[in-house]
Parts: C-alpha cells; sequence; structure tokens
C-alpha cells in the first residue's frame, strides 16, 4: 500500500471510534447512564491513542519501519482530539459549567489532577503540531514535545486512581506506558555508553 | 416522605411496571431473561399462586421469565414524590462484583445463578439459630412495598420500588441475645456461577454488617423483590439488604447468612480500601470520597446533577443514630 492511500485511511480509521459513539447516542445505544458512557470512551480513546503516539519511536527503532514516523504527528493530534472531547463531556454534560465544582475538583482530586496534567499538557504539543511552528522552534521543538511523556504518564496515573479496585486493563495501560518510556530511557543509556565508548577506540 | 402506617390503599393500586416500561421493550427483556427461567419456583410458595413465567414469544402478560409476581403485598408502605427509575434501567445498571465489574456484565451474567432452592443460615449471638429455606423464612411475614432513593457511592442514584419485609422482624425471631451488637452479613460463595469471584477483585465472599440499632431501624429491609415481582439475579436475588440512608454496596446481595456477633464485622469494601470505605458509609453530601465529591449525584435518567440529600433524605428516621458521632471520621 503506498502512503498516499495509507494516511486518508489511518485517518479514518482514527475517527470509527467518535462516529460510533455518535452512532450509539443517535439509536440509543448508550447505557442508562449515557455521559458516564461518553466520559469513559473518549477517555479510553484519548488513552489509546496516546500509547500508540508513544510506540512510533520504539516500534521504529526496533524494526526500522521509519516511513511511521508520518503518522505520528495524526496520532498525537487524534490523541488530543479525543481528549477534548473527554475533557467537554466532564465540563458540558457532566458538571454543566459549574467552574466552582470543576476547580475545587481540579485542586482537591489527585485523579481529576492527574487528568487535567495530561490533558494541559497537551495543548502546546497540539499548537505547536504545524510545520511553521516546528521550523521556528527548531532544536526547541524535539525539547517542548518532550511533554508527552508528561501526558502520558498522567493519564494512565489518571486511570489507575479513577477506579475501585486497580487490577485489569488500567494497570495493563500503565504498564505499556512504562515500557515505552523505560525503552527510551534504555536506548538513551545505550546510545550514550556508544558515544562515550567511541573516542577510547580511536 | 410519607410513612402510612395502615394500609388504606387497596391492594390492586401497587406499582405496577406496566405503567412504567413499555410493552415492547419488555418483550425485549423476557428473551434475554430466559435463561434464568430455572429460578422460578422460588417465592411461589409464598404468593399463593403457581404463575408460570414462562411467556418468551408468547401474547401472555408481560412478565419476564424468572420473576414470579408476589402476592398479598401491602403496597407503598414507604414512598417518596419522586418518579421511579425504570425496569430496564434498575435491571441493566448495577454494581454486582461476582458477575463482572462493567455495569452491564450483572445483567449479562446473573442469569446462571441458580437461587432456588435457597438457604439462609441465622446464627451466632442469639437464643434459636436456624437454618431457613427461603420461604420458610419469609412465609410468615407481611410483604411491603417501599419505594426507596438508591445512592451509590460512585455519585448516581435510582428510586426503586422495593418488595420486602423489615430485617427487624427476621431478626426477632432470632431472639437475639444482650451480647449481640452488630449483624453481619455473608454473599453466596459459588464460584462456578459467580464467575468473578474466580478474580481478585474483592476478597470472596461479599461480607457487611450493621449496628443492631441500623439493623433493627424499621426502614432497614430485606428485600425478595422490585415492581411487585420477585427480584432478577442481577439486583441480589433472592434476597438481599436495602438500607435507604447508605451508599449502595451496604445494601448486600445473595444473602446466605445472618449472624449476631459481639463487635464490628469486617465488610468487603472497607477491608479493600480503608481509607475510602467505612463501616457506616452514611449518606453524606458533607463528606467527600477521597477521589470524587460527594456533595452531588446523577439520578439515572436525568441530565443535570441534583444536590446528594444527607443520610440520602432519610435523616429524620435515622440521624438520631448517630448522633455525637463525628461522621467525617466515622465514614
Amino acid at each position: 500500500m503506498t502512503p498516499r492511500f495509507a494516511r486518508p485511511i489511518v485517518f479514518a480509521l482514527a475517527l470509527v471510534p467518535f462516529l460510533w459513539l455518535l452512532i450509539r447516542a443517535y439509536t440509543g445505544r448508550l447505557s442508562v447512564n449515557p455521559i458516564e458512557d461518553i466520559t469513559l470512551t473518549t477517555g479510553i480513546w484519548t488513552l489509546r491513542f496516546l500509547v500508540v503516539t508513544l510506540a512510533i519511536t520504539p516500534v521504529r527503532r526496533i524494526t526500522g519501519w521509519n516511513r511511521l514516523i508520518q503518522y505520528r504527528r495524526m496520532l498525537g493530534l487524534f490523541a488530543f482530539f479525543y481528549a477534548v472531547l473527554h475533557v467537554s463531556t466532564y465540563v458540558i454534560l457532566d458538571l454543566f459549567f459549574a467552574w466552582d465544582l470543576i476547580l475545587k475538583d481540579i485542586v482537591k482530586r489527585p485523579f481529576i489532577t492527574a487528568g487535567m496534567v495530561a490533558f494541559v499538557s497537551m495543548i502546546p504539543l497540539a499548537v505547536t503540531s504545524t510545520k511553521g511552528w516546528i521550523r521556528r522552534l527548531g532544536r526547541r521543538w524535539q525539547v517542548l514535545h518532550r511533554l508527552v511523556y508528561v501526558s502520558g504518564i498522567a493519564a494512565a496515573i489518571h486511570y489507575l486512581w479513577k477506579v475501585k479496585v486497580p487490577i485489569g486493563s488500567p494497570v495493563y495501560y500503565a504498564a505499556v506506558v512504562a515500557i515505552l518510556l523505560l525503552f527510551r530511557v534504555g536506548w538513551m543509556l545505550h546510545t550514550r555508553r556508544r558515544r562515550t565508548a567511541m573516542p577510547a577506540a580511536s | 416522605m410519607l410513612i402510612r402506617t395502615n394500609a388504606v390503599i387497596p391492594t390492586s393500586e401497587i406499582t405496577d411496571e406496566k405503567q412504567y416500561v413499555r410493552r415492547r421493550e419488555f418483550i425485549r427483556l423476557i428473551g434475554s431473561a430466559a435463561v434464568v427461567a430455572g429460578s422460578v419456583p422460588l417465592l411461589q410458595a409464598c404468593s399463593g399462586e403457581n404463575v408460570s413465567a414462562d411467556f418468551a414469544g408468547t401474547d401472555g402478560p408481560p412478565v419476564p421469565a424468572g420473576q414470579t409476581p408476589l402476592m398479598n403485598v401491602k403496597p407503598k408502605v414507604v414512598t417518596i414524590d419522586e418518579p421511579l427509575n425504570k425496569f430496564e434501567e434498575i435491571t441493566g445498571y448495577n454494581n454486582f462484583y461476582e458477575f463482572g465489574t462493567g455495569k452491564s456484565d450483572p445483567q449479562r451474567n446473573a442469569g446462571r445463578l441458580t437461587t432456588s432452592p435457597w438457604k439462609v443460615k441465622i446464627d451466632g449471638l442469639c437464643n434459636k439459630p436456624a437454618d431457613y429455606q427461603l420461604e420458610d423464612l419469609i412465609r410468615p411475614h407481611q410483604l411491603e412495598e417501599r419505594v426507596y432513593r438508591m445512592r451509590c457511592v460512585e455519585a448516581w442514584s435510582m428510586v426503586i420500588p422495593w418488595v420486602g419485609i423489615p430485617l427487624a422482624e427476621i431478626l426477632k425471631r432470632a431472639e437475639p441475645t444482650s451480647k449481640a451488637t452488630f449483624v453481619a452479613f455473608t454473599t453466596l460463595l459459588r464460584p462456578g456461577e459467580m464467575f468473578g469471584q474466580n478474580d481478585g477483585v474483592l476478597d470472596w465472599p461479599y461480607v457487611e454488617g450493621l449496628r443492631m440499632d441500623e439493623a433493627m431501624q424499621p426502614l432497614t429491609i430485606l428485600a425478595v423483590g422490585l415492581y411487585g415481582k420477585t427480584l432478577m439475579n442481577q439486583n441480589g436475588a433472592p434476597l438481599r439488604l436495602v438500607v435507604p440512608w447508605k451508599y449502595g454496596f451496604k445494601g448486600i446481595k445473595s444473602i446466605v447468612r445472618i449472624q449476631f456477633v459481639d463487635r464490628m464485622p469486617p465488610t468487603s469494601w472497607n477491608r479493600s480500601n480503608p481509607g475510602e470505605y467505612g463501616f457506616y458509609s452514611n449518606v453524606n453530601p458533607e463528606v467527600d470520597h477521597p477521589r470524587w465529591s460527594q456533595a452531588t449525584e446523577r439520578r439515572i435518567g436525568e441530565f443535570r446533577r441534583r444536590p446528594t440529600l444527607m443520610f440520602n433524605g432519610y435523616g429524620d428516621q435515622v440521624a438520631s443514630m448517630y448522633a455525637g458521632m463525628d461522621l467525617r471520621k466515622n465514614y
């Protein structure tokens, strides 16, 4: 498959969870607590897209399939798209702009604080995802976009703290995020050792 | 809230879900409930009439298989002036971790539980401990309809027309001794039919407890039905506790043992996470769950949140039991 067709296909696939949610809502297939359904669905897809985005680099390094990099920005922006839906559901549908309650939640509830950290750290990444910003920021763009690690960690913690009993899916997601980040630490140590080892060899 | 002491309302006025559930939706429910047909004979002994529940696909009355109409129920002994939640809301959105942790899991998975025959052991510090067949336990008592708010600790709520008997009546029959200060309850342990019990979500079996005065409080009931029929398995068939001023998880389901004890018994959620779930677990809008506010709740079926009431609106009857207690410490 040529990349020319692949990009629209990935884009369309990434929209499927959103469209499916719309269909469920429209045809009355949500549960009797629809706001909870929408919150959970948009939340889990945010985390899934974050995980996929974070997986691009390790998979490239391991498989050498470098073309994957073309999809990283789109997948990251889809994570942000679902995060915006998730936060809007909470602010609009769940609490209906009760800002006092929302602020209290963010300050008092570690689980919501973690979610907000995950969301807020995605905002500058989404804003600076354009070609213009990439050019303007140069090397600093790379540094800034390491914020996605904060977002990934905070999102995994948000999910872990949300459930009554931390078993099953939240634990698996946290483990996957941890593995993806540890891969980077391992890679960094590995390349640094190579770099320091090189002068001695010459 | 209204407490009627005289049965001035004819039995025919008992809340009928026909008013609330459209027939077509009901027929759809029958299909999914057909699997629980095995538990039909449950309360026929006290219903005084044999009712075939096998109406799936026929033009018979809209009784889902597995649910027997309960006869001679004293209507609206306690009720509130708030609309009832629909039958499919009450039976399709449940926390019953023995059948999975998702809200729709119990409806899907509870059908395989056999609830007939059903034995309940009543023992501990009492003069008349006994093993009862469920029918023998219930038959001597007047069934009552109790329309209660149900507030889940997760900040959602429903209004449910339970059918049951005051727990106090059952407890008195066992003649607790003066040493009995608490009552402990145990759910059935049967991992073959309750597959959630194979996972370590909680220590199984589920256990709960009440202080003696809470157990004797007239609002506390053992429910055997809702909407005039026997309980569906996902709601805790065949016998469950309902304590309307406490968070829903205190209402232990599918009870097999009631024991009089002289110290505060362990409770499942407290054992699992003592920082978040206490023994008392009274509904209290001022004492937040560590992870979310308890000030408001979403009534299932409503869009906007509504304020949560102290003791779930039952303060007039129950607040005095906690006079002088620090409810922040005794959450």
